[in-house]
Parts: C-alpha cells; sequence; structure tokens
C-alpha cells in the first residue's frame, strides 16, 4: 500500500474513556502520519498508556472514533479487526514476553502464526531482530532469565518481526540506560526511514524526545493540549507544556 | 511480485521481496538453478525488501556459496541496500546450551530435593523459633494481624466446611444404615458415625478444605510479596518477613483449625443424625447419649493433636513454596498449585502415621 505523508494512517475524533465511572480521556481527536514518529507525552498519569490501549482496543473507549487506514475499527468485528492488528506491532512497558517459552520463541510467534515461512528464514529474522536491540546472547534465555531493559528489547523485537507499518512503543527507554536508550532511538529512526514505519511512542523522558520526534501529542489530566512539531510545543506559550520541558532540560 | 532470470550463470531478481512472496522466491531460485550453480547474484533490479526478503537473500546466498568464496553480488538500488544491510547484520550464532544426559538430570534432581529438604528444615526452624517468641513478644507482627489471619482462615472457612461436613455426616449414615438395617444393628449407626467423624474424616475433610483454600492463598500471597521485591524490602527495613509474615499465619490456624474440626464434627453429626431418625428410627436421646459414650478421651486428644499437626503443614508449605518462587506471574500460580498438591499429600501421610497412633 502506498501511502502519501500528508494523508493520516490513524484518525483518532472524540475518543472518551473511562476506568468504571472515573472518566480518564475526554474528547481526544489528532492525526498520525505515515513515516513519522509521533510522541505521546505528558505528565504521569495523565492517560498516555490509556489512550493507545483504547487505540488498539486492549480497552473498550466509551465513545468516539478511531480509524486505521481509512477503516473504523472501533465497530470492526474480530476477524478484520485482526487483519488490522497483523500490520501494528506494539511494545509493551514491561515487554509483556510469555514466560513460559525462550525469548526466540517469543520473538517466533507473530511469524509462525501469520507467515508461511520456511523455519531457516523464520530463524534467521529472529537472529537478525535480537541482534538489532543487543540481545543475540540472550535468545535461548528464558524471559525469567532477563533483566527488565532485556526484557523490553527482547519485547520490541518482537513487536518488530513483521516489519508492521506501525508500531507502537509504551515507555521504550524507561528503565534502559542511556546507551542502550540511545541506540534503541537510532534503531527506531532507521526503521521509520528505511521501512517507511510510523511509530508513535508514549514517554516522558525528554532525552529521548528530542532524538526522535517528528510531531508530539501532548495529553494533561486526560485531555489533549497540544498537537504539533516539538518547535511548536516549546513554543505554543502552554504553561504546563513550559514546565514540563523546563523542568526536564537538567536531565 | 518478484521475477526470476537464470542466464549465463547470473540470477538475476527484481521486483518487491517480503514475507509474503518470500517462501516462494526461495523455491523458485532453487528450481531454477537446480542444474547448475549461478556464479553471481543480480540485485540491481530489486525495488522493496522487508526482513523476510533479506532474510530469504542471506539464505539463498548461503546455500550458493557456502564457503563465502566464488558467488559475486550486483548490489541493489542504495535505498534497497540500506534495508538489506540493516537486516543482514553480523549475526553471532549462540548454540543452545548442551542438554543434561538421564544421570545428570537424576542427580540434579536429587541434590535439588536434598537442598529444597534442607530449607525446608530452615524455614521450619526459623518459624518454630519465631512462633514461641512471638506469643510473649509481639513485636515484629503487624497489629491485629493474628485476629485478621484467624478471621481469613477460620471463621471465612465455616461455610464450606459445614456444608462438606454436613453432607459427608449425611453420606456416611446413609451407607451405612443400609447395611446395618440388614443386620438389625440400627443402634450401632451413632457409635460407627462418632468414631468415624471424630478419629478421621473431620479432621481429614477440614485439613484437605484448609488447604485447599488457605493453603493456596498462603502461597499465593507470600508469592506475590517475593516477585514483586515486598519481601526483600521487609529485609531492607530489618524485619523478619517470616516473623512478620508467616508467625500470624501459624499463630491463627493453630487455633482455629482444632475449632473448625470440632465444629465439622458437630455438624457431620447433625447430617447423620437426621439420616438415623428418618431412616433407622432412632431417638435424639439414643443417638446423643451412643455418640457420647463411645468416643475417649485418648480419640479427642489425637483428633486435635493431628489437625494442629496438619494446620501447620498447611501453613509451613504454603509458606515454603511462596518463598522459593522464582519468575513473575507464571512463578506465583506455579507455587500455589505446588503448595496444594504438597499440603494433601502430607497430610494424607501424616495422617495414615496418626493411624498407627491408635493402635497403641
Amino acid at each position: 500500500m502506498i501511502i502519501n505523508n500528508m494523508e493520516p494512517i490513524i484518525s483518532v475524533r472524540g475518543l472518551e474513556a473511562r476506568y468504571g465511572e472515573k472518566r480518564i480521556l475526554s474528547d481526544i481527536s489528532f492525526d498520525i502520519f505515515a513515516g513519522q514518529v509521533t510522541v505521546i507525552l505528558g505528565p504521569s498519569g495523565c492517560g498516555k498508556t490509556t489512550l493507545l490501549k483504547n487505540m488498539l482496543r486492549l480497552h473498550e473507549p466509551v465513545k468516539g472514533s478511531v480509524k486505521f487506514w481509512g477503516e473504523e475499527v472501533l465497530q470492526m468485528d474480530e476477524t478484520s479487526f485482526n487483519a488490522v492488528l497483523r500490520k501494528v506491532g506494539m511494545l509493551f512497558q514491561g515487554g509483556a514476553l510469555l514466560n513460559s517459552i525462550s525469548v526466540m520463541e517469543n520473538v517466533a510467534i507473530p511469524l509462525e502464526q501469520h507467515t508461511r515461512l520456511s523455519r531457516s528464514v523464520i530463524e534467521r529474522i529472529i537472529r537478525v531482530k535480537l541482534d538489532l536491540v543487543g540481545l543475540h546472547h540472550a535468545i535461548h534465555l528464558l524471559p525469567s532469565e532477563l533483566s527488565g531493559g532485556m526484557r523490553k528489547r527482547a519485547g520490541l523485537a518482537r513487536a518488530m518481526v513483521m516489519d508492521p507499518p506501525i508500531l507502537f512503543c509504551d515507555e521504550p527507554s524507561a528503565g534502559l540506560d542511556p546507551l542502550t536508550s540511545a541506540s534503541l532511538d537510532e534503531l527506531l529512526l532507521d526503521l521509520k526511514k528505511q521501512l517507511n514505519m510510523s511509530i508513535v511512542i508514549v514517554t516522558h523522558e525528554l532525552a529521548s524526545i528530542y532524538r526522535v520526534a517528528d510531531r508530539v501529542i501532548f495529553l494533561d489530566e486526560g485531555a489533549l493540549i497540544y498537537e504539533g512539531t516539538l518547535d511548536g510545543a516549546r513554543q505554543a506559550g502552554i504553561p504546563t507544556i513550559d514546565r514540563f520541558f523546563e523542568a526536564g532540560k537538567y536531565e | 511480485m518478484f521475477t526470476l532470470h537464470f542466464e549465463n550463470g547470473i540470477l538475476a531478481v527484481s521486483g518487491q521481496l517480503n514475507r509474503d512472496n518470500a517462501t516462494q522466491f526461495q523455491k523458485s531460485a532453487r528450481l531454477l538453478t537446480v542444474k547448475n550453480t549461478p556464479n553471481t547474484l543480480d540485485l540491481s533490479g530489486l525495488e522493496a525488501l522487508d526482513s523476510a526478503g533479506v532474510a530469504s537473500i542471506e539464505e539463498l546466498i548461503a546455500h550458493f556459496n557456502p564457503e563465502d568464496s566464488q558467488l559475486k553480488i550486483i548490489p541493489a538500488s542504495p535505498d534497497v541496500e540500506a534495508v538489506r544491510n540493516t537486516f543482514k547484520s553480523p549475526v553471532q550464532i549462540v548454540d543452545k546450551p548442551p542438554q543434561p544426559n538421564i544421570f545428570e538430570k537424576l542427580g540434579g534432581n536429587m541434590e535439588a530435593w536434598f537442598q529444597s529438604m534442607g530449607e525446608a528444615l530452615v524455614l521450619c526452624s526459623e518459624l518454630f523459633y519465631w512462633s514461641i517468641v512471638g506469643i510473649f513478644d509481639r513485636k515484629g507482627q503487624r497489629k491485629g494481624s493474628f485476629g485478621a489471619q484467624g478471621l481469613l482462615l477460620g471463621y471465612n472457612a465455616l461455610p464450606v466446611v459445614a456444608l462438606l461436613s454436613f453432607i459427608i455426616g449425611f453420606i456416611l449414615s446413609l451407607q451405612s444404615a443400609a447395611q446395618l438395617k440388614n443386620y438389625g444393628g440400627n443402634v450401632f449407626l451413632p457409635d460407627l458415625l462418632a468414631i468415624t467423624l471424630v478419629r478421621e474424616m473431620a479432621p481429614l475433610i477440614t485439613a484437605i478444605i484448609v488447604a485447599g483454600r488457605s493453603g493456596s492463598a498462603i502461597a499465593s500471597e507470600i508469592a506475590t510479596m517475593q516477585v514483586s521485591e515486598e519481601i526483600d524490602a521487609l529485609r531492607m527495613m530489618a524485619i523478619n518477613p517470616i516473623r512478620y509474615v508467616v508467625v500470624p499465619k501459624f499463630h491463627a490456624i493453630t487455633v482455629v483449625m482444632p475449632l473448625l474440626v470440632v465444629f465439622s464434627i458437630a455438624v457431620g453429626e447433625l447430617g447423620g443424625f437426621m439420616i438415623a431418625t428418618s431412616m433407622l428410627d432412632l431417638s435424639l436421646g439414643t443417638f446423643v447419649s451412643r455418640s457420647v459414650n463411645i468416643i475417649k478421651f485418648k480419640d479427642i486428644f489425637i483428633s486435635l493433636t493431628k489437625s494442629t499437626v496438619f494446620a501447620w503443614l498447611i501453613v509451613i508449605i504454603g509458606a515454603y513454596n511462596g518463598f522459593r518462587v522464582r519468575g513473575g506471574a507464571e512463578g506465583v500460580g506455579k507455587a500455589t498449585t505446588a503448595s496444594v498438591v504438597a499440603a494433601i499429600f502430607a497430610i494424607v501421610i501424616a495422617d495414615a502415621l496418626f493411624s498407627l497412633l491408635y493402635l497403641l
């Protein structure tokens, strides 16, 4: 599918999310464009992860619309939505690896389930992906034998093993040392450039935001307060955003 | 889509190679070159690649050129080569660690068994020490924890103990009444029921219910605390986790388990009484007097003693499995299952040993 960069590949309109009676997100509307890194940021507890989960129907929103490539996904049946999900990779905060199987088997799951590639090609892809995230030595280990950062990197290898057009990353750099974090950002930028991958990152790590963000979406207390470029955010004169960048500049 | 062309030793690939056609590409390339091995692989016509496409090309190169000697490669466009370079980064093959043979496994299991027995002994000694100290010195325990644990392990188990004990008493009497009636031994039903309930069924059934209900809760609570570093946090606050977490449960279950057994006997007798009056025409006075007269002090003493031992086994096994858990949420589930299975096994073995005491 050839997609014009100016056409949104994801459109969110009027999204509202609740946990029970508590409203977490209200009237969220924004677009995600192909081949860009979009960073969703904001203070802790502002609803960043909830937004991601609502876009991907891991949590059903109360109202609103989410379109992937122009198709409304909130009303889709499971089969159609699974077809959309096959074009999406997701890195969870803790990696979300299956504990009972090795790192290699974890990364192999999408390829084994959704392609007819030969075992040798699958193994080669897994080794390359694990090598890209610096985990070639951990290929036969169980998730319980990995550190938190390693689990996250293995989760990223699994998320990108299908070369999905869209990659969602929930706090990819949290808990990583600065060198690993920087190399992870480099990898995301390579993926964006070479595969025209759209990447949506939830983070509040300023160093990472400066490195990778093409566009930012700023949330505060469940509401969207800014959508646009990073420079635009810093010049918008919104007090919450100013305080956020001011507090983080000594990082 | 891709196209393959093989002429004069040159295998030319063009078009797009991705995960949807990579397998077909490999098959086609091998079929085309089954008679003659190519000396050149021309990738200049490639328009797009993904990681599966790159992997299939690398597989093909390895197939034609195992010694990394002769095959010449004409590169693709810079954009496509960039993708190829990203996804063919030098891969270090890490072999699977060698699997132990059967003797090594057997030895390893024996060693692990002895080690776990040692750990269980250490836990037991610490637990008994702190539970005795804890009677006189409540420091190091959460305030109100004894009462809370008593409610949790004892009071909350009352409905299920009552229901099962009633049914057991009812069934025992029903089965016995049918036989006793044939021999005119109606009057012996209370004796049979009282001895069975006091000596065997009430302590055993209560212990199995508590093992399933409270033993699993103890194991999962401690295991969750272990994987979420709460146990480490207690240690770092100079608080002994056994004293703080396990001793209140140990004290509570030591008190409530015999009470539950007495309760279970009473409810079981009630279930039996219903059959005795309805099927065997026994009066309340006969039922009660025969039941009370047949039970000796030794029966009650052994019954309550073994219920206490069962209670200790449940706490010790639950705590042991909880403390040794590794590996996150999956480990918690495993520890819980292991604690219930091991506790029921230990209870049955202990019950068999106690049965020998009746011979004395």
